[in-house]
């Protein structure tokens, strides 16, 4: 279970305020106007912004203060989700030992879980030398062999096109729920989120609302979010 | 920043400002103020500030016509023309000078002609040879910057200005023009800081109550007068020199105030008639000045290199030594701060120090140091390869500095995500990524130190001898011949340290 309790977060003159929890296992869509703090929210918890005021907990554990690396989530940005001069391997590779000794049984186990994501033979070339949905999979293939229990998704197929967007939110669905990870997913895609986020966080007006169900909030929209979502 | 990670960058930095504060705070209490000065320092202070403004106004002069012709013009070898400009930067200011002295000197191929013609013949010693060389030198720097400069006008632009039907003179008055104004201020100011550290050039060419520059004043009064006290107050009056200049470059750093282009590849202006001829004539005259001392040198030196003494070549392997060691201290100090530096103002700072400070005026706090404990001939090797380190680290720092800053900008939310810290994010992801600015910035330093005529000369007994040294040593002697073997080895041992580090770094870079 995810809690941001009490939770103030400040940039300049921006400031978002939160006080929720998020259940183990749950999906859950962050949506909201653009500059809301969609970003900002997902960047406090991944811990790249420390924040003014209050506590995050995993599962009661104050986690407020680790590093990122430490704290038990995967984080995809929108971009830069791969070091380019490492090839596939490697930068799987850094999700199970950041230091990159890796052995037979680490091998073995990148190929598996590039064969899950449908990269089977590319485990020798470099990013450059991969299509973007291709790319989008060796970040996916990471975060598998990471094994943290709660997964924040930055819009990292925002680049894609439509089908092959999709084809990437239902790979990360089916590795949600194998793998029991939570997920927090920003979207700007009402489809999306109905689709695969049963719950979803509405940013506006400088405070994260607790989660409510996606299908009600989308059919009676608050003006706020009605005025970005246009109609 | 994390602790981890300031460390080094703290150690670099105090090491870097003991190298340049310790041998000043030498030369501050030696010195005493500046009443041990006599007239002659005077005149000194005045050839130096002259020589160098008057440097810079012919180079900058000189670049804009041969500039304009290279972005005007194409033709084969123009793409070999613009690199072999940036050769003078790293060619060992004693070789330049002995091609100079080949062509333009007593018994040299220009007076040779002029003879034949019945003209009088030219020196090339004196305060126009001192210029001279610097022209030499630097104008190949200014027609690269000025070429940047129109290369950098958008071809945008351009386009506009055809599409109103601007002709040759509108587009001088508004794009060209303003681009000048924004570049050779600029330009001018480099060349005018460089010439006024002006030694070697000095030492060879000039001397003399009417060509005599600051820095060669100092080695003067060390080797000639042994008059310590004096040393030290020239050395005040050039770090004054020194820091008055980096002000005034620091106020003077113009933007460009273009607005960003696609760059599109941008047609050359069209410019038919007499323009051609022009363009023709500037482009012959620099690529003649550029390669006829280079050649002389070669055409006269590559028989001798059979017959170099014994001692030549073991000051070579002395000066390729020094190169390696020099080299290695520069990037160490170089990468933590550079590593520190967008995070850090102090580490910046720690790096560009060494700018204060000129080769000759560290050489006289060192020795000032160095005297009371041990004799100061013995520390010829370690003071010299000190110094030149200090010497190429704000360089490496500026090479590698935007480098650092996008790697930060790209990859710093990743790597500690994916927790890569300490010596695997070193391993992994720093040295990978700044492989190539790695290995240009080690280039530069190792061409620096291979080409350095400087504080080796205040503590060198002439028997610790670097290839430099010994080229000179030869020329002293009118071994001409030899000399001019010696040239030809230390041109190319420069060169191949150059190309094979700058090499190194690219094929390291796993881009």
């Amino acid at each position: 279970m995810l809690t941001l309790d009490d939770l103030l977060l400040e940039q300049g003159d921006f400031r978002l305020s939160a006080d929720l929890t998020v259940t183990r296992g749950a999906r859950v869509a962050v949506m909201g106007p653009s500059g809301a703090g969609k970003s900002t929210l997902l960047a406090a918890i991944a811990g790249f912004l420390a924040p003014a005021r209050g506590r995050i907990l995993w599962s009661g554990t104050d986690i407020t203060r680790l590093a990122p690396g430490a704290r038990p989530l995967s984080i995809l940005f929108q971009d830069q989700n791969l070091f380019p001069h490492l090839s596939v391997e490697q930068n799987i590779g850094l999700g199970l030992d950041p230091k990159l000794r890796l052995g037979r049984a680490e091998h073995t186990r990148i190929e598996e879980a590039l064969a899950q994501v449908g990269l089977d033979g590319m485990a020798r070339r470099k990013p450059a030398e991969l299509s973007g949905g291709q790319q989008s999979r060796v970040a996916l293939a990471r975060t598998l062999l990471r094994d943290r229990p709660l997964l924040l998704l930055d819009e990292p197929f925002a680049a894609l096109g439509p089908a092959l967007k999709a084809e990437m939110l239902a790979l990360v669905a089916t590795i949600a729920s194998a793998q029991g990870t939570t997920v927090l997913m920003v979207s700007h895609d009402p489809a999306d989120a109905r689709s695969l986020c049963p719950e979803t966080i509405l940013v506006a007006e400088g405070r994260a609302l607790p989660p409510q169900p996606t299908a009600p909030l989308l059919d009676s929209p608050p003006p706020a979010l009605r005025a970005y979502l246009g109609g | 920043m994390s602790p981890a990670r300031a460390l080094p960058a703290a150690l670099a930095a105090v090491l870097a400002a003991a190298l340049v504060l310790a041998p000043l705070a030498a030369v501050i209490g030696r010195a005493g103020g500046l009443s041990a000065l006599t007239r002659a320092d005077g005149a000194a202070l005045w050839f130096t500030l002259w020589q160098a403004a008057l440097s810079a106004l012919l180079s900058c002069l000189l670049a804009v016509p041969v500039a304009r012709a290279l972005y005007r013009r194409r033709f084969p070898g123009r793409e070999a023309l613009i690199a072999l400009m940036g050769a003078p930067f790293l060619l060992p200011s004693i070789v330049a000078i002995l091609g100079l002295i080949a062509v333009f000197g007593r018994r040299g191929a220009l007076n040779a002609a002029l003879a034949a013609l019945g003209l009088p013949t030219l020196s090339a010693y004196g305060a126009h040879g001192v210029i001279l060389a610097h022209v030499f030198f630097n104008l190949p720097l200014a027609t690269r910057m000025v070429l940047h400069g129109w290369q950098a006008i958008p071809s945008e632009r351009l386009r506009l200005a055809a599409s109103l039907g601007l002709g040759p003179a509108e587009v001088t008055r508004h794009l060209e023009r303003p681009m000048l104004r924004a570049v050779l201020p600029g330009a001018a100011l480099a060349i005018f800081l460089v010439c006024l550290s002006s030694f070697a050039v000095a030492l060879v060419l000039g001397g003399g109550p009417r060509a005599t520059t600051v820095e060669l004043a100092i080695y003067q009064a060390f080797r000639f007068d042994a008059d310590l006290g004096r040393a030290a107050a020239l050395a005040l009056v050039q770090v004054a020199l020194a820091l008055a200049a980096l002000a005034l470059a620091a106020r003077f750093t113009l933007p460009a105030g273009f607005g960003a282009g696609l760059d599109r590849p941008g047609a050359p202006l069209p410019a038919p008639g007499l323009r051609r001829i022009k363009d023709g004539v500037a482009i012959t005259l620099a690529a003649a000045f550029l390669i006829a001392p280079l050649g002389a040198i070669a055409l006269r030196g590559l028989p001798a290199l059979t017959d170099l003494p014994p001692s030549v070549w073991h000051a070579a392997a002395t000066s390729l030594a020094l190169a390696a060691g020099s080299t290695v201290l520069t990037l160490a100090l170089a990468l933590p701060l550079s590593l520190a530096a967008p995070r850090a103002r102090w580490a910046e700072a720690a790096a560009m120090l060494p700018m204060a400070a000129s080769p000759l005026v560290l050489g006289t706090g060192l020795f000032l140091l160095a005297r009371p404990v041990v004799s100061p001939t013995a520390l010829t090797l370690p003071v010299t390869l000190i110094v030149n380190a200090a010497m190429s680290l704000p360089f490496a720092l500026r090479l590698l500095l935007p480098e650092v800053r996008s790697l930060q900008a790209d990859y710093d939310r990743l790597a500690a995500a994916l927790n890569l810290t300490g010596l695997a994010r070193l391993r992994l992801l720093t040295l990978p990524r700044l492989a190539r600015p790695l290995g240009f910035a080690a280039g530069i330093a190792a061409a620096f130190s291979m080409g350095d005529l400087g504080v080796i000369t205040l503590f060198s007994d002439g028997r610790t001898q670097t290839l430099p040294l010994a080229l000179y040593a030869l020329m002293g002697s009118y071994r001409m011949d030899q000399a001019a073997g010696a040239a030809c080895l230390l041109m190319g041992l420069t060169f191949a340290l150059f190309w094979a580090l700058d090499r190194i770094g690219r094929h390291a870079d796993p881009r």
